[in-house]
């Protein structure tokens, strides 16, 4: 159980990291808003609650390990690890934009705290399991935990990485699919249907969890659940895409659509 | 003349590197009996990982077991490896420049039987063009050993190609080996032929046709595509009257437009490149497609010709 103190901390800190999405890809006028906001708070209680990590260590052999798998919403993972203390928050200024760290999508050599290089779709699940399985080969127990898209588990990838994990029996890979039913192209049962998504893992010998993704309580709880399996775990985190920003939530459009504006200080506003 | 498989060197490689050092690992999506790579698995069976036919999925796997500070050898077909898996090679190993090796078999016109599907000529070109890949083509069976031993040494990626069938053993090009140093095999003042890979006897035979007819050729064995050893080729544009290329690849990509890259900028020269055409191949005989591909010594004597003329 989350104390109410932890509650509204986990809950402020999301409102600050929203914000800071909006900023960046308004700035930018280039960026992927909707996937970030709707990702908001699996981050917020990732490195705010659950993970073991040190900001003033990024390359601690001991951490967790995040893999954002859906590349494009740096956004959020850039927020949360300039806010946590990895990087100036200046550098979120400088977010695509020549010479900065900050790439469009996570760059681990340069970027202090990126574990993965992620970007074209796929690839993020297949390095974390390859991480994980390094881990248990050092007789590690660190977690790593890898966000993917809904509309990245279409890749084939995907299911070559969890066949991979279930094989090696990486019961330290949680995984989380940031199920808003929205791509770039629209709905994504309809762009390609995907569903039912848990029996699909399940028979990759995955252990499923569908939740809230915007309810704390259910995230960390999962998470604590999640640990104790013996078997890969993915958790289907059921979101709103835009979350938080009332005019984005659920539109497509705001998949890789910058904020003018006008967008822009309306979001802010709801975002107070 | 001896002949001996160019991935059993590599085999062998990785298994006195097993020895060595326990970061290596080998990994292989299903065709550990052709790459060779299951003698290292009788070997060190927990250091092996056969990831089934999906070599996507084993090349971002590699890189993740890299980032963990393991040196990965991630082994399969040529085409696979880098049609099949190219993203992979590019975005999850080249661009953050991860310590893997991908070793791969089953390269050039010379697969055999197999056809055009698993005949790779043009894995050169997609190898070389990524930033921060290492390209070695080795020549030999020993060749093959030590360019391996040398990836594993080097911090970083490594493309090293080998082939299917058995290859002359070339002593010319034994002894050491840098990695982006050419080896110049056999001095010569009229014409250079530079070599990668397992046609470098072809090179080596076409020289001494040459030789019977007068004209002082000399061989430049370029195991190393990436880094190109800029200076051997300079050398040979300056202190001969043209250069032969010779590949067991695309004439396109390959050994012979990098060659013909670094003398058009600093030192134009006539290049003729001996390698496939632009086409893909067909099933046949090992030896007899190398023939009927134009990848022989006389080929080799024939482009040669055209500059000597």
């Amino acid at each position: 159980m989350l104390d109410e103190q932890k509650h509204k901390e986990l809950k402020n800190k999301a409102r600050e990291i929203r914000r800071e999405i909006v900023s960046m890809v308004h700035r930018a006028n280039s960026g992927h808003v909707g996937g970030s906001l709707g990702a908001a708070d699996i981050v917020t209680a990732l490195y705010y609650h659950v993970m073991q990590h040190d900001p003033k260590n990024p390359q601690w052999e001991g951490r967790d390990r995040f893999v954002l798998s859906k590349g494009h919403c740096t956004p959020v993972i850039y927020a949360a690890l300039a806010d946590c203390g990895y990087f100036p928050k200046e550098d979120l200024l400088e977010f695509r934009r020549p010479g900065s760290h900050l790439q469009g999508h996570p760059y681990q050599p340069k970027t202090p705290g990126i574990d993965a290089c992620t970007g074209t779709l796929g690839i993020g699940i297949s390095t974390g399991v390859g991480m994980a399985l390094g881990a248990k080969l050092k007789k590690q127990d660190q977690y790593y935990y890898i966000l993917c898209g809904d509309g990245e588990i279409q890749e084939g990838q995907v299911w070559e990485a969890a066949a991979f994990a279930n094989k090696y029996k990486l019961d330290n890979v949680i995984g989380f699919v940031d199920r808003n039913y929205l791509q770039t192209d629209g709905y994504s049962e309809k762009v390609m249907p995907m569903d039912p998504l848990d029996a699909k893992w399940e028979s990759f010998g995955w252990k499923v969890f569908t939740i809230d993704g915007h309810d704390f309580e259910e995230i960390i709880a999962t998470i604590e659940k999640a640990k104790k399996e013996t078997v890969p775990v993915m958790i289907i985190a059921n979101t709103t895409k835009g979350k938080g920003v009332s005019f984005m939530e659920g539109e497509a459009q705001w998949h890789g659509k910058p904020p003018a504006k006008e967008d822009f200080d309306k979001a802010m506003l709801e975002l107070n | 003349m001896e002949y001996k498989a160019t991935k059993q060197g590599y085999a062998d490689a990785l298994i006195e590197l097993g020895h060595e050092n326990d970061k290596v690992l080998v990994m292989d999506a299903d065709v550990a009996k052709a790459t060779l790579t299951e003698q290292f698995e009788a070997v060190f069976p927990e250091r092996f990982f056969n990831c089934g036919v999906q070599e996507q999925n084993m090349l971002s796997a590699a890189a993740g077991l890299a980032l963990e500070g393991f040196i990965p050898f991630a082994s399969t077909f040529g085409v696979f490896a880098t049609c099949r898996a190219g993203d992979q090679m590019r975005s999850s190993i080249a661009y953050p420049k991860l310590n893997v090796k991908i070793g791969v078999t089953h390269c050039g016109i010379s697969v055999g039987g197999d056809g055009a599907s698993h005949q790779s000529n043009e894995d050169i070109g997609m190898a070389r063009t990524l930033p921060n890949m290492t390209v070695i083509v080795p020549g030999d069976y020993e060749e093959s050993r030590l360019a391996t031993h040398a990836a594993a040494k080097m911090n970083g990626p490594v493309y090293l190609r080998f082939g299917r069938d058995k290859y002359p053993v070339v002593p010319e090009i034994h002894g050491t080996f840098e990695i982006g140093k050419a080896k110049t095999i056999r001095a010569g003042s009229d014409i250079t032929i530079i070599t990668t890979g397992v046609l470098v006897n072809e090179g080596l035979l076409a020289a001494k046709t040459l030789e019977e007819q007068g004209f002082s050729a000399r061989v430049v064995h370029m195991h190393t595509i990436k880094p190109l050893d800029e200076k051997a080729i300079l050398l040979a544009a300056k202190e001969t009257k043209g250069i032969v290329t010779v590949e067991e690849h695309s004439i396109l990509a390959g050994l012979g437009e990098a060659v013909a890259g670094v003398v058009s900028e600093h030192h134009p020269c006539p290049v003729q490149r001996v390698g496939v055409m632009d086409t893909f191949g067909e099933s046949g005989q090992s030896q007899e497609l190398l023939d009927l591909y134009g990848l022989r010594a006389p080929d080799v004597v024939k482009k040669a010709m055209k500059i000597l003329g």
